[in-house]
């Protein structure tokens, strides 16, 4: 069983509230859920889609193909009836769209109609969720528990109006929908349903983050929403910055003052927190940056996808400071990577980088727990007793290991002095060549090589003796992965994935450490062995210029042999990739 | 109580001979000293400039961060530790010029900052051009035909935007200064204390001379919390520049607003990771 619906309507139709309610439906019936969404930069109007998928198999993608369609608007019945697998339903509002559609590949659900029978044309939404529910014969027990708890605030009456329009919806698709012969695999135990930014944000709460400020930029205002929502729960501070480069310095400035502290922007606004990076960089102070790349250069597709700042993660800022530079495939890695930024941040005082993209930002996946003993936390400043015992400190002291003590200014009577202009070990301007250098060498040099040790290699996924590798990295590993599964028949291929992206672990022996590793996934130290010995090796990206291809090889001397690379803003479906890879290896083989 | 000399750090300011940010210093010694902050109770923020490197004169907590970006550091800071008494000290380029956006926003939250601004009217640090406070028609190596721009008036635009308290000291009247800057630190609210200071290499027109003709004290009877009267005061430059406490108000502050840290600063409370096992059962 893997079934695919598709909700297409106007922005502000509520696509969204229907796709997160049968996503919630799905996934506490205990399927394995894929959702993702293609949006425009509007809030009224224009064509926007909303993709779930489902089935009793772990998935991690969109397929092309879609066994129902919920078309709001006339549409999304031009641009997606083609869709529609062979035995898929499209199911509209004839007398809304004023519009007839023949044959049995179309029903039509009179959602207003039916909606102010039971009350208001408000209860359309509730009406087409209970019908693709009857479509697919799925009891509506779940879904009204779903509307007890999204409406009980409001009151018994509109909670007992969207029950009934969720039965009339549902029961009218039971009775006008003979050919709809979806058969649902048995219940299992519920899953959690999580998207991206939400692994983000939840990461951030359990690495015990205090402060976000940040200026709202897609894809990334999701984290400063969700993390709002928990400031009174966490006892957090979220600041609206009045730009991005005083979001940065303030997260600085806390960090400075003692708490774990984060700022979350999209391309366009790390453009500006850039220098504020370097400041990072320079006063060793530990922060945490998630970088949502869009589309760009300029403001781009402000709403879509695209993997094209990887590289401008890794090089901004001026002058030479170590940092770190991780992208997460899925949301449980969003959180896991997200918490281990926040430690190397602290352990090492540097900045770090959770990278993602509208698609792993919007996208949801099932997951049957999260391992919370794998999180980790450790307060690595100088605070309380320990810190009022400290006699001549120095905040940027040299050690053997180039980490100095962090202390909290005020709780002590040393005090804690730092500089974007060089400085000595105090934290006060120098001007002096012998100081200079040893500084580099402290805050720089010495670390590099303890930092590198702390990033886990790639995970591989396939064939033991798989001869073919796919190469990719941050949000395309649940396509990959699909693509993979698809292929095994077929050739002896697996997949790379880089989630640790910079330093890149190469002769690294870590292992995957704390974050969690899919069943059927293990981590590849030698990773370079086998791409050498792999007889074709495929790097898929969605940019236009190969940004990992080209670090890879600058970082290790190996080139794949090829490469896929989309950058029309939307994420690839697993046909979309398969065609690829296929045309690709049929070329090279 | 702290002694005078438990801030003097021991270096010779990189400043030149008859800087005005000597009296500055001074200035701020002695406030420290009678309103008895120790060292490690207060921070100074600074961004660069001539006034960049006022902290690394005297001895405290100290962020000496990028040009222009004082107030937001300081801002950060404030709200992770609203017991700590934080200073940020600019320029009239950094905090007028490339900080611009933030000093507005800052006075907008009224966050309960003191902001000292060394104004010189003139960039010191980069030889020469002129200010955002530049007097108009003032020549330059870069400005051959004199400055063409009306400059911008601090004071002003502070009122305008209901700053909480909006101040003017001079660096030739240290007794003065030095009561303003106590003034501002006891104020409860974002404090933007705007201190004319020669600059004697690179500024030939602003001179200790040009300023002592025209500065004078407030008279004592003058009700700063008038704001019609304050925004007259506000506009008075030429002939007669007023020093003194030129407006003031008691809005609300932002740390107070923040329901987070109504009891305990936040670098005090403790950490709640393990609760993060509660919020993911949100998700099921």
């Amino acid at each position: 069983m893997d079934y695919s619906i598709k909700i297409g309507g106007e922005a502000g139709q509520g696509i969204q509230t229907i796709g997160d309610t049968l996503a919630k439906v799905f996934s506490r019936s205990g399927y394995h859920v894929f959702t993702h969404q293609d949006y425009e930069s509007r809030i009224r109007g224009g064509h926007n889609f909303y993709q779930v998928r489902f089935s009793e198999k772990g998935i991690s993608a969109s397929r092309r193909r879609v066994d129902i369609i919920v078309a709001l608007d006339r549409e999304s019945i031009t641009r997606h009836r083609d869709e529609l697998s062979d035995n898929g339903v499209l199911i509209y509002d004839a007398a809304d769209l004023k519009l007839v559609l023949e044959g049995d590949s179309f029903l039509d659900v009179p959602f207003t109609e039916i909606a102010l029978r039971q009350g208001s044309k408000i209860l359309a939404n509730t009406v087409a969720t209970g019908a693709v529910l009857g479509m697919l014969r799925v009891e509506l027990d779940i879904f009204e528990k779903i509307i007890d708890d999204t409406f009980r605030k409001k009151g018994d009456e509109i909670v007992e109006a969207n029950r009934r329009a969720a039965r009339a919806g549902h029961d009218y698709a039971v009775r006008n929908c003979p050919k709809c012969a979806f058969i649902p695999s048995q219940f299992g135990r519920p899953k959690l349903l999580i998207n991206g930014v939400e692994g983000i944000a939840l990461g951030a709460l359990a690495s015990g983050c205090r402060f976000y400020a940040a200026y709202p930029m897609t894809p990334s205002t999701g984290i400063m929403n969700y993390l709002a929502g928990k400031a009174k729960e966490y006892g957090l501070i979220v600041e609206q910055a009045e730009d991005e480069i005083a979001a940065i310095n303030m997260a600085i400035g806390a960090s400075f003052a003692g708490v774990r502290a984060m700022t979350g922007t999209a391309g366009g606004g790390f453009a500006l927190m850039v220098e504020g990076l370097s400041l990072a960089g320079m006063t060793e102070t530990p922060i945490v940056i998630a970088l949502g790349q869009r589309p760009a250069p300029a403001t781009g597709l402000p709403t879509r996808t695209e993997q094209g700042d990887l590289l401008f993660a890794i090089h901004a800022a001026h002058g030479e400071f170590p940092r770190v530079v991780f992208a997460p495939g899925t949301p449980e890695q969003a959180l896991f990577l997200t918490n281990k930024a926040f430690d190397l941040a602290e352990k090492y005082q540097i900045p770090t980088f959770v990278v993602f993209d509208q698609y792993l930002a919007d996208s949801a996946w099932t997951f049957d727990g999260f391992d919370v003993k794998r999180i980790r936390y450790r307060d690595y400043r100088i605070r309380g007793e320990e810190w009022r015992q400290v006699t001549a400190y120095k905040r940027h002291a040299f050690t053997d290991n180039g980490i100095s003590p962090l202390g909290v200014p005020g709780q002590s009577k040393n005090l804690v002095v730092t500089d974007s202009d060089e400085h000595d070990e105090e934290g006060h301007i120098i001007e002096d060549a012998e100081t200079r250098v040893s500084m580099v060498q402290k805050r720089l040099l010495r670390k590099l090589p303890q930092i590198r040790r702390e990033i886990a290699p790639p995970l591989f996924y396939g064939e033991e003796g798989a001869d073919t590798l796919l190469v990719c990295w941050g949000s395309l590993y649940g396509i990959v992965k699909e693509v993979v599964d698809a292929l095994a028949n077929v050739r002896k291929i697996g997949m790379l994935h880089f989630s640790e992206l910079f330093p890149l672990p190469v002769g690294s022996v870590a292992s995957a450490g704390d974050i969690p590793v899919p069943t059927g996934v293990r981590p590849e130290t030698d990773f370079l062995s086998r791409l050498k010995e792999a007889k074709a090796s495929l790097c898929v990206e969605q940019n236009a210029t190969g940004q990992f291809e080209r670090f890879f090889r600058a970082e290790t001397g190996y080139a794949f042999d090829h490469a896929i690379h989309k950058y029309d803003g939307r994420p690839f479906t697993v046909e979309e990739l398969l065609e690829k890879v296929s045309a690709c290896l049929g070329r090279l083989l | 109580m702290p002694a005078l000399d438990d801030y003097y750090r021991g270096k010779t300011p990189a400043w030149c001979p008859g800087c005005g940010n000597f009296a500055i210093l001074k200035a701020f010694q002695q406030a420290m000293a009678e309103l008895a902050i120790e060292p490690h109770q207060f921070t100074i923020v600074s961004g660069i400039g001539q006034a960049g490197k006022f902290p690394h004169y005297v001895l405290c907590n100290t962020f000496n961060g990028l040009h222009g970006r004082t107030l937001p550091v300081a801002t950060g800071i404030r709200l992770v530790n609203h017991e700590m008494l934080v200073i940020a000290v600019a320029g009239d380029g950094d905090c007028y010029g490339e900080g611009g956006n933030h000093l507005v926003h800052a006075m907008r939250r009224n966050v309960n900052l003191k902001l000292f601004v060394h104004d010189n009217q003139i960039y010191g640090l980069t030889k020469g051009q002129p200010s955002p406070t530049s007097g108009e028609g003032m020549i330059t190596k870069n400005q051959p035909f004199g400055v063409f721009s009306e400059p911008l008036n601090p004071i002003a635009l502070a009122v305008a935007l209901d700053c909480s308290f909006v101040a003017r000291g001079f660096a030739g009247d240290i007794a003065f200064l030095k009561d303003l800057m106590k003034a501002a630190i006891r104020h409860k609210g974002f404090a933007l204390l705007d201190i004319l200071q020669p600059c004697v290499t690179f500024n030939k027109v602003n001179t200790y001379e040009w300023y002592r003709q025209r500065v004078y004290r407030i008279e004592p009877d003058y009700n700063p919390e008038e704001k019609s009267s304050a925004f007259q005061r506000a506009l008075e430059w030429g002939d007669r520049i007023p020093t003194g406490i030129l407006y003031r108000n008691d809005r609300p502050l932002l740390e107070e607003r923040i329901p987070t840290i109504k009891d305990v600063p936040l670098v005090l409370q403790p950490i709640a990771t393990a609760r993060v096992e509660k919020t993911i059962l949100e998700f099921y």
